[in-house]
């Protein structure tokens, strides 16, 4: 059996604070990438996929553990190698053909065979004719052409993706997945093999030859799944909806549902717990379409296809019923509570109060900082002071939007006041 | 840039431009006047000069174009330094955190020096270091302009870097270009924007200075460097308003032409290095740059010039090299120790550089006198205040009558800019006349000199801050009927006070520097003093004493520190954080 071409040997990916325990990102993830054939990373958002991808990249280091490319070690970028951006990231003042030639530039390769091969990708991508554009005179769909031809034009042997299609429109995104496939079925470039971070389910089922699931808490690949169906693949074809209905209730499945122990079914969370960040009007309008069209039970990727809701805003919503108890996920299927549809048939205030109890119930976080504020003589307290709690546990970053989520929750629930501007939290109503 | 004319779906000018291109030599004919005159300018700094020599400047009209193109020629040297110090110190705070622990309070202490102090004491230096040289007095002169050019450009270049996003920065590392290539492609392209808005503030800002950095009288030099500012300081000490009228009259045309041969260009073509997604309404527009793309001629030079461009920044032996050797284990205990001993050394200096400069102050001066500098300081720092709170009253409510009328304000704008790169000080002479003829308190009408410059950025900044509103944001408070009081105080303030406060910032700083020059005005053997830290510096330098100028530099450096710290800085913070829209 030949050497596989990229070999990812127990990445291990910690960040270390000050003062408090380091987080891990990232812990033994292994695979192998051989010649040949596209892989996709899925996962939620958060579970550091995108780290792991710069890791192979060069671009970031690991904590431990090794990326090897050929067989040889990756430290930094190395030729060979290349990534196309989620949000493009083109140089603004440089144009279609000086993006492009931008990594020819760097390996030293003269002018004008620059410009040859800089032209002959531009033919590739389909953008002849916009050579001497300038990056925002670019919709999204061709500004990720010249990504793609910025990188094709380096020929590399493995090319790195993160999430290339998530910020262009549907339409726009269908488009360039044929595309990509038909230039890299084409003997226009000699990229041997893609992996491609993704957190959109069909895609990954639509593109990839493999399909390595990630579970976040630390990032780790959940489960591997081989996608046999030759290209162009159907959307519509059987097989892969099926498919496609498997990740999702691999993905819903409680992280620790190996140990079939007398779990409680709902979801119980500590203090410190990361809350999805989801807006109170989502939650509700959430509620509200299950229980008026599916009549409070419905099938994820189904409800996915119709809200038009990428599993990343899909899931935070489903994890905010289930932490609240309005709802239960279980293979790939939520279905409301009583709790939940009793919610979704309240008047305005109702909700609210329906809402402040579950809140108080479920959301240590939410309980503690009401506790704290009635505890204390004047019934004020700062933000900072949980911020610093929540720390213990979170990186800085996550800890402001759980605070932030949080509060939001408890405004609208009308269990405490809070003042942006001073960052005061308090029990008073404002005059 | 792109030289070859590829088919675009914009119409490509360049391809229907007349054939027998005589735009070409109208273009030809500038650059070679240019650079012909430029070097012509440089080549006269290099003559003999003795001490006490006199230089002898005529007041005839007819030499103010040859003053002008000295003086300019020595704005834009100051200029280029200016340049490199900013890409040097700028690029290397932005890189090493402990660099940066030093330059960016460093940048931040000198900005509030008084420009005029350095010069006193860059004079000593460079007459010294060109002994017997014109190049002495030139240096001194074109040190003192780079002084109160290069520090808003430093700060400026710092921020662009330490705000790259990400992803290009990734982008950058993955296409494995080596840092020369970086620096170019991607860190000075990005900061361009506003490193030529700050360069355009600076060379209005010198304009000021160059009045006093030519005609130098610090103790026993008195010496006057062919140029306008000595032009001026003739005039002032003859009595010859018709003078002063001929320089404000050649003052007017040099500014108008380097905006439209140097910065309106510049602007234009530096249009592309905008981040922003979106094309702007209002594109800044150059007829020479049109001119320089449109003539055949030139898009050959462009092209070689780009082509050379493109060679420098792709030298061979700047290339990266391909790493496969894991990256060194870094010797803490090493690494520790060097950075151990080099705050060591740096405490060690400021602790030295402290003692020297208080021991050398108070070896000649009582702690009287320096209780009774601080009180001078606290005169004119009241002074500053109530002159910006004065223009504020004024040019607020004009400002935003102004912003409000789209038309007027397309009118008003470019005039108000060049207003504010007017120096100022060319009308100090007719106000002392007023006052001398008036007999008016020199403490209080003294005071107007100082914010005479200053008072447009409040203008400017608030009518910029007026057409920033949002058009929804007036139809929302226009349909529910907000009128009177109630608008100025509940949206019309609030909406453009980070503007305003950024105004307000820029004037504050321009008067206190300015103070110097306006607390003490000459007009041939009049010479009026206003009570303040400006007279006292000012006399220092002239009676070359340089314990008190030493002295006075050191407690208005402190007073704007201060100020800034605990009046403008939180200003500022809340501004952008409750008002930005």
């Amino acid at each position: 059996m030949q050497t596989p071409l990229l070999q990812v040997i127990n990445i291990k990916k910690a960040f270390k604070k000050r003062g408090a325990p380091e987080l891990l990102v990232l812990d033994k993830v292994n695979f192998n990438i051989e010649e040949g054939e596209i892989i996709a990373l899925l996962g939620k958002s958060g579970s550091g996929k995108s780290t792991l991808l710069r890791i192979i990249a060069g671009l970031v280091k690991p904590s431990d553990g090794q990326v090897l490319f050929y067989n040889q070690p990756i430290y930094s970028p190395v030729p060979g190698l290349t990534m196309v951006f989620q949000n493009f990231a083109l140089l603004p003042w440089l144009t279609v053909l000086e993006n492009v030639e931008m990594g020819l530039e760097a390996q030293g390769v003269g002018r004008e065979e620059r410009r040859k091969r800089a032209l002959k990708a531009i033919d590739i991508v389909g953008l002849d004719g916009f050579e001497s554009a300038y990056p925002k005179e670019l919709s999204g769909g061709m500004a990720q052409r010249v990504g793609f031809a910025r990188a094709l034009v380096i020929e590399p042997d493995l090319l790195l993706m993160d999430e290339p299609f998530s910020a262009l429109d549907v339409l726009t995104a269908e488009n360039l997945r044929n595309d990509l496939l038909n230039i890299l079925a084409s003997s226009a470039t000699k990229i041997k093999s893609v992996l491609l971070v993704t957190h959109n389910i069909e895609e990954a089922v639509f593109l990839a030859d493999r399909i390595f699931v990630f579970s976040a808490n630390p990032g780790q690949i959940a489960a591997e799944i081989n996608v046999a169906a030759k290209h162009p693949r159907d959307y519509q074809d059987l097989k892969l909806r099926d498919l496609i209905d498997d990740i999702y209730t691999l993905m819903t499945r409680p992280a620790d549902a190996k140990i079939p122990a007398k779990m409680a079914k709902a979801k119980t969370i500590s203090l410190t717990y990361r809350l999805p960040r989801v807006e109170i009007s989502e939650i509700i309008g959430f509620i509200e379409k299950l229980t008026e069209e599916y009549q409070g039970k419905a099938d994820l990727p189904t409800l996915a296809e119709k809200l038009h809701l990428e599993i990343d805003s899909l899931f935070p919503l489903t994890e905010t019923l289930e932490i609240l108890r309005f709802g239960l996920v279980s293979e790939g299927e939520i279905e409301l509570t009583e709790q939940g549809k009793l919610f979704a048939e309240a008047d305005i205030l109702q909700r609210k109060q329906i809402f402040a109890a579950h809140l108080m119930s479920y959301v240590p976080l939410a309980r503690h900082i009401r506790q704290v504020l009635d505890r204390k003589s004047d019934h004020t307290t700062l933000e900072k002071s949980f911020l610093s709690e929540l720390e213990g546990d979170l990186s800085e970053n996550a800890s402001e939007e759980v605070l932030e989520t949080v509060i939001d929750w408890g405004r609208y629930a009308e269990l405490f006041a809070y003042d942006y501007n001073t960052g005061i939290l308090n029990l008073e109503n404002p005059q | 840039m792109l030289s070859s004319t590829k088919n675009t779906y914009a119409k490509n000018e360049a391809a229907t431009w007349p054939i027998p291109n005589y735009w070409d030599i109208i273009a030809l004919a500038l650059v070679l006047a240019l650079v012909l005159g430029f070097g012509w300018g440089a080549s006269k700094m290099m003559g003999q000069y003795q001490l006490g020599k006199s230089m002898p400047i005529s007041l005839s009209p007819l030499d103010l174009p040859y003053y002008a193109l000295r003086t300019l020629v020595r704005m834009l040297i100051a200029m280029v330094f200016s340049l490199l110090f900013t890409f040097i110190f700028g690029a290397w705070a932005a890189k090493s955190r402990h660099a940066e622990r030093i330059i960016i309070p460093c940048v931040d202490i000198l900005q509030s020096v008084p420009v005029l102090g350095f010069l006193s004491l860059a004079i000593v230096v460079f007459i010294g270091l060109f002994h017997g040289s014109l190049l002495g007095p030139e240096c001194a002169a074109i040190f003192a302009i780079f002084t109160s050019q290069v520090w808003n450009m430093v700060l400026s270049f710092y921020q662009s870097l330490s705000t790259l996003p990400k992803d290009l920065r990734e982008a950058v590392s993955m296409f494995r270009l080596s840092a020369w290539q970086r620096f170019w492609r991607l860190e000075v392209s990005f900061a361009t924007p506003g490193l030529l808005w700050n360069a355009m503030m600076s060379m209005s800002g010198s304009w000021i200075f160059l009045v006093a950095a030519e005609a130098i009288s610090v103790g026993q030099y008195q010496i006057s460097l062919p140029g306008i500012g000595s032009y001026i300081a003739l005039a002032i000490d003859q009595k010859n308003l018709a003078a002063v009228g001929y320089a404000i009259l050649a003052m007017l045309v040099v500014i108008a032409l380097y905006d439209q041969i140097l910065f309106r260009p510049l602007t234009a073509w530096a249009e592309k290095f905008k981040a922003e997604q979106t094309a702007g309404e209002n594109l800044p527009e150059s007829w020479l740059l049109n001119l320089f793309q449109r003539t055949r001629l030139f898009q050959y030079g462009v092209a070689a010039i780009s082509v050379m461009g493109n060679n420098l920044i792709n030298l061979p032996w700047m290339r990266r090299k391909t790493n496969f050797t894991p990256p060194k284990p870094q010797e803490t205990l090493f690494r520790y120790t060097s950075l151990f001993l080099w705050y060591i050394c740096l405490s060690l200096t400021v602790i030295f550089a402290v003692s020297k400069i208080s021991l050398f102050i108070f070896s000649e001066i009582t702690w009287n006198e320096v209780q009774h500098v601080v009180f001078l300081g606290f005169c004119t720092g009241l002074r500053v205040l109530i002159l910006i709170l004065i223009s504020s009253l004024i040019w607020a409510p004009i400002g935003i009558w102004i912003g409000l009328n789209r038309q007027l304000t397309q009118l008003v704008q470019p005039f108000i800019q060049f207003l504010a790169a007017f120096p100022a000080n060319l009308f100090f002479p007719i106000i002392t006349l007023l006052i001398v003829r008036f007999q008016l308190n020199v403490n209080i009408w003294v005071s107007p000199l100082m914010i005479l410059g200053a008072q447009w950025y409040i203008l400017f900044n608030v009518i910029a801050g007026t057409t920033a509103l949002p058009q929804n944001l007036h139809h929302a408070v226009g349909t529910l009927n907000v009128r009177g009081w109630l608008w100025w105080r509940k949206f019309m303030l609030p909406g453009i006070f980070p503007y305003y406060i950024t105004g307000a910032i820029t004037a504050a700083g321009g008067a206190w520097n300015i103070s110097i020059i306006a607390e003490s005005v000459h007009w041939g053997n009049i010479h009026l003093q206003a009570t303040g830290l400006g007279s006292y510096i000012s006399d220092a330098t002239a009676a070359g004493d340089f314990h008190r100028l030493l002295l006075g530099i050191v407690v208005m450096a402190l007073y704007v520190l201060t100020i800034n710290r605990l009046l403008w800085r939180p200003l500022y913070r809340l501004a952008e954080q409750r008002f930005q829209i």
